[in-house]
């Protein structure tokens, strides 16, 4: 029998003190106050005082409260009855329904052995042509997104979540607003995609700490899951209020900040939960798409900046539009080769001729007097932002590869476009085909085409190498 | 004995406070007990009747009263033949036995054998009975891979010793007694192939430590040109995420010109030493015609992996590295990142409530860096051949900025700096080693008169770039425009390399010889053209024809006929010159 303790020694920030023996480091506790009961978790031991983070906060706590030790750590309950369910950070349902308590895993288990790992080569479909065919996501990457408050960022990752090729999606909320969870509610189950989730949702209303605990609840399912063969994807949003909150508790356990008062341990922490995407031989894997909120929209803050040095590339988020020159997917050349074999040479060469784009457009908003070849670029940037960049694109990737000719061929010749000659004579849309046949590449006007002409050439051949413009990044 | 035991009082994170009452040492290592799991730890401090140790592995469950069970040995790894080809964690537990017996994910609290006590190795004596040795001397050598391996005298054994017998050639396990040894008193010391040295201590038994001036070649051409390694030496790599550090360490891992490369994955991906892991053992190494799995070892201690372990990984490799040194091989040892080793520390130190430094860093960052480059060096063995560990460490600035405590404490004790820069990955230019910022200490294999002139190129071209963003090509000069043109065109065909051709992406120092001379010639001769468009014309097609060049076999057929085609170009433009006065 757990003894019940009922001497709270010191209340700070959301962390309490009592005096208890015999207890485990990271065991649970159940604290009985006026305002109904809440778990909190042990955090540190020091001889028979500990340390205890209350994941419902510690207002209204009263030094004469009931704290009982439940003698295991967190744990969160697992089983096929939670599709379809809500769940709070403290992994209590919050949708009415019935309390799961099949199997209990506990969370935040150890990591995967690097020996186990295997190399990534299952491309996840998205319909979104600037993820399928500029960036891929790959089974078992980890990707952020990152972006700043306002842009639709939780819009993308409904639409993801509805249209990835995917078993199922874990959606960890932390922070969220009230609207935004609803929306995530209700996109789910009007697309019928409710049915495969299983969502822990802490709200932007509840207690910091409680979020706290919503990377891990996910994860850890996401994992038993994974081990029993499904294609899981997990969806986080945000963790730059999980930063926040582990920065709220370093504090107030007194620790020494390290940059901009986030824990020292910041990186690892974070680590630790970005690590958990994986590919199981044999039998499922976890994917991670993750929200990064930049804060004044600087890449340098201590949590997008930890996070980029942690996960597989990123996505940027700016202007409602997936910008394609800071978006990195760095698993994209482990899929992209299979897909279909103008793939590459679609990627690369519409981002350079968006590239070129961009500086025409440049030239042309400080009034420079626009050349033939500007002016072809700058109705090709039009049609690529238009057709291919904006959210609301829904195609598969064969359909984006195919637009994607259609948009070349409506503004250039095929010489133009730095592509391979053998993948315009298959590609280039037939009924523009004919006008251009016979006839020779045209010449540019402008001195400046040729040379970049010649780069996309070889660089279709290369792979993706060596670009020689720099390429201009959106300011 | 009645063994050393002591009991916990106080937990925090990864750090347990325990209270003893025999005798300990500071860096011992304990084994907190909970179950019959048995969690390893150090002693990092100790004050009064209370030891701090660092855990080795995650703390959950443990409770106030448990035991701890001190072990009176320091932190050491198991030296001895079997660890080339070896996967370890930081602590040299074999991570492919570990999944073999634990499937997925990494127990607690499992101790693995580092070497196999099964493997039979062929002895070859190479003393005979009543030689005087003393400690690393060799008592005979077995074939590891392509290498014969020395079984030295261990090195904790100080003085002179008599040697009493020694095994006759045959085949023997690491456990076997090969030897028996005597000591000045008549002690007598029975040793194996195998011995234990604590990670943090240098091994020393050589007879002095050497200037390193030989180049290492790395086989890119803008590091063995312009920022060389010597052999013993010391470099950096710092740079932003996304710019390309673990690609270019991944590169040198594969090409470099060395006996042995051992890395060190210290808090990065797992997916990127899992490329490493997978690859290389079908990789064939061109210089032995062997897979290159046969000369790597390595350590994985990815970044969801425990924080303490981390912070020994680094010990550990380098320890394996001095050891091979020792038999007067060339050793190349790659950390990524020193900045997450660096963090381990810091993590640490807060757990301990020191004052911190910068950024919170301990105040012994410095040295602690320091020292750890420090154990780099090209060495004089007691046998009078030559060993040498080169140290290659990635730093991850926060923010990318390189004002930070580990990049401007790491710059102070490296001989090279390889400073990669976002501009340069953004503009795909691989290896985004920025070549205005980079320096080395070291000489390179080309004079270095060429050398310093094709720099000022950089530099001047870099300029006169600025200079064109803000008056327009049309402002500048023509002769300003060409020095521009040429500093890109060095970039773009020298300096820039792929590495997803097999041909350029290594580049022998002879190749890179013959074709900076080339490029030497390009520089130096003074060209007249009548417009920018026709230079600019002149030097896209120089370019293009090079970058054909470098995918061509060296003193191949077709290399000679494209060679030829680039000198007719050049001569072409002098005869113009020659026209135009």
């Amino acid at each position: 029998m757990k003894k019940i303790y009922n001497k709270i020694l010191s209340i700070a920030g959301n962390v309490i003190t009592v005096k208890a023996e015999d207890v485990a480091y990271e065991e649970l506790a159940e604290i009985t106050t006026r305002r109904g009961r809440s778990l909190a978790q042990v955090i540190k031991i020091e001889d028979d005082i500990v340390s205890l983070q209350v994941f419902a906060g510690s207002r209204g706590i009263a030094t004469n409260d009931e704290v009982r030790f439940l003698g295991h750590p967190m744990q969160v309950s697992f089983s096929d009855t939670m599709l379809g369910r809500i769940f709070n950070g403290s992994g209590v349902p919050r949708d009415g329904g019935p309390s799961i308590a099949d199997e209990v895993i506990p969370i935040a288990g150890p990591s995967v052995n690097p020996a186990k790992r295997i190399i990534p080569k299952r491309m996840i479909r998205t319909n979104i042509p600037m993820i399928d065919v500029f960036n891929s996501l790959v089974a078992s990457q980890k990707l952020p997104i990152f972006s700043v408050s306002g842009e639709p960022y939780n819009e993308l990752l409904a639409r993801i979540a509805m249209q990835a090729e995917v078993d199922m999606i874990i959606l960890g909320g932390i922070g969220l607003k009230f609207d935004q969870y609803m929306y995530f509610k209700n996109v789910l189950e009007d697309g019928g995609a409710l049915s495969r989730s299983i969502f822990f949702i802490h709200t932007a209303s509840e207690p910091i700490v409680e979020g706290l605990m919503v990377p891990d609840l996910a994860l850890a399912v996401a994992e038993k899951f994974a081990m029993a063969g499904r294609e899981v994807l997990v969806l986080l949003t945000d963790m730059t209020n999980f930063s926040d909150a582990l920065k709220e508790i370093a504090i107030t356990m007194e620790q020494v900040p390290s940059n901009r008062g986030y824990p020292g341990d910041l990186y690892s922490q974070l680590a630790s939960r970005y690590e958990k995407a994986v590919d199981f031989e044999g039998a499922g894997a976890i994917t991670v798409l993750a929200v990064t909120t930049m804060p004044g929209d600087d890449v340098t803050h201590p949590v997008p900046d930890n996070t980029g040095y942690i996960t597989e590339g990123q996505f940027y988020l700016r202007n409602g539009r997936i910008e394609p020159f800071g978006s990195l997917s760095r698993l994209k050349q482990q899929v992209n080769s299979d897909t279909r074999e103008d793939h590459r040479a679609i990627m690369d060469g519409m981002i350079q001729l968006y590239a070129q784009y961009q500086e025409s457009e440049e030239k042309r908003a400080m009034g420079f007097r626009m050349s033939g070849w500007d002016n072809k670029l700058l109705k090709y940037g039009k049609l690529f932002e238009g057709q291919m960049m904006d959210l609301s694109v829904n195609i598969p990737l064969e359909e984006a590869l195919d637009r994607g000719w259609e948009i070349l061929a409506e503004c250039f010749e095929p010489g133009e476009t730095g592509l391979r000659s053998e993948l315009v004579k298959a590609f280039w849309p037939a009924e523009r085909q004919e006008t251009t046949e016979g006839k020779p590449a045209p010449k540019t006007e402008q001195g400046e085409a040729a040379p970049s002409e010649k780069e996309g050439g070889r660089k279709g051949d290369a792979g993706e190498k060596k670009k020689e413009k720099k390429t201009k990044k959106k300011k | 004995m009645k063994k050393n035991v002591g009991t916990i009082v106080g937990i925090n994170g990864n750090m347990l406070t325990v209270r003893f009452t025999g005798s300990i040492t500071q860096n011992e290592v304990g084994f907190a007990l909970i179950g019959d799991e048995r969690l390893k730890s150090e002693v990092i401090r100790i004050q009064n009747d209370r030891a701090f140790l660092q855990v080795f592995e995650s703390t959950k469950g443990l409770r106030v009263g448990d035991s701890v069970e001190f072990t009176g040995e320091l932190l050491s790894v198991a030296l001895g033949p079997g660890l080339l080809g070896q996967i370890y964690d930081g602590l040299q537990n074999p991570l492919p036995q570990l999944a073999e017996e634990h499937g997925f994910f990494l127990p607690r609290g499992v101790v693995l054998e580092a070497l196999s006590r099964e493997t039979r190795w062929h002895f070859t004596p190479a003393v005979k009975k009543g030689d005087t040795v003393i400690k690393a001397m060799p008592l005979g050598h077995v074939p590891e891979t392509q290498f014969s391996h020395r079984i030295m005298v261990p090195f904790y054994l100080e003085g002179e010793y008599t040697v009493l017998s020694v095994a006759d050639e045959g085949d023997y396990t690491i456990e076997d007694e090969i030897a028996v040894l005597q000591n000045e008193k008549g002690g007598k010391i029975s040793v194996s192939m195998t011995f234990e040295w604590p990670v943090k201590l240098p091994i020393d038994a050589y007879r002095e430590k050497i200037l390193p001036t030989e180049p290492l070649t790395t086989k890119s051409r803008i590091i063995d040109t312009f920022f060389p390694v010597a052999l013993g030496g010391t470099y950096c790599i710092p740079g932003p995420f996304g710019a390309g550090k673990t690609v270019l360490q991944q590169i040198t891992s594969r090409n470099a010109e060395v006996d042995i490369v051992i890395i060190a994955a210290c808090g990065e991906r797992a997916g990127e030493i899992v490329e490493t892991m997978r690859e290389f053992p079908e990789l064939i190494d061109p210089r032995t015609g062997k897979s290159l799995m046969e000369r790597t070892i390595i350590i994985a201690n990815t970044s969801s992996m425990p924080v303490a372990a981390r912070e020994a990984s680094v010990y550990t490799a380098t320890t394996l590295g001095e050891y091979y040194r020792q038999m007067g091989l060339n050793v190349l040892l790659l950390a990524d990142s020193t900045s997450r080793w660096a963090q381990a520390m810091r993590e640490l130190s807060g757990r301990l409530e020191e004052i911190p430094g910068e950024e919170a860093f301990p105040a012994y960052l410095e040295s602690r860096i320091a020292e750890f480059y420090e154990r780099a060096g090209l060495v004089e063995l007691h046998s009078g051949d030559r060993g040498s560990l080169t140290i290659g460490g990635t730093v991850s600035p926060a923010g990318g900025n390189f004002e930070e405590p580990v990049t401007q404490s790491t710059l102070k004790v490296v001989g090279a700096f390889h400073g990669l820069s976002r501009e340069r990955s953004n503009a795909r230019r691989f290896p985004a080693i920025d070549p205005l910022e980079s320096w080395s200490k070291y000489e390179s294999f080309i004079d270095s008169a060429a050398i310093s002139r094709a720099r000022k190129f950089l530099r001047t071209g870099a300029e006169v770039h600025q200079m064109m963003m803000v008056v327009g090509e049309e402002g500048t000069s023509i002769e300003d425009f060409v020095v521009y043109l040429k500093s890109e065109f060095l970039d773009s065909v020298y300096l820039q390399q792929n590495a997803f051709n097999d041909v350029d992406a290594a580049t022998s120092p002879e190749r890179q010889k013959y074709v900076f001379d080339l490029i030497a010639t390009v520089l130096g001769t003074s060209l007249g053209f009548a417009g920018k468009d026709e230079a600019r014309k002149f030097f896209t097609d120089l370019r293009q024809q090079f970058l054909d060049w470098n995918v061509l076999e060296f003193e191949s057929d077709a290399f000679a006929a494209a060679e030829k085609k680039i000198r007719a170009m050049i001569e072409g433009i002098a005869d113009d010159e020659e026209n135009l006065q």
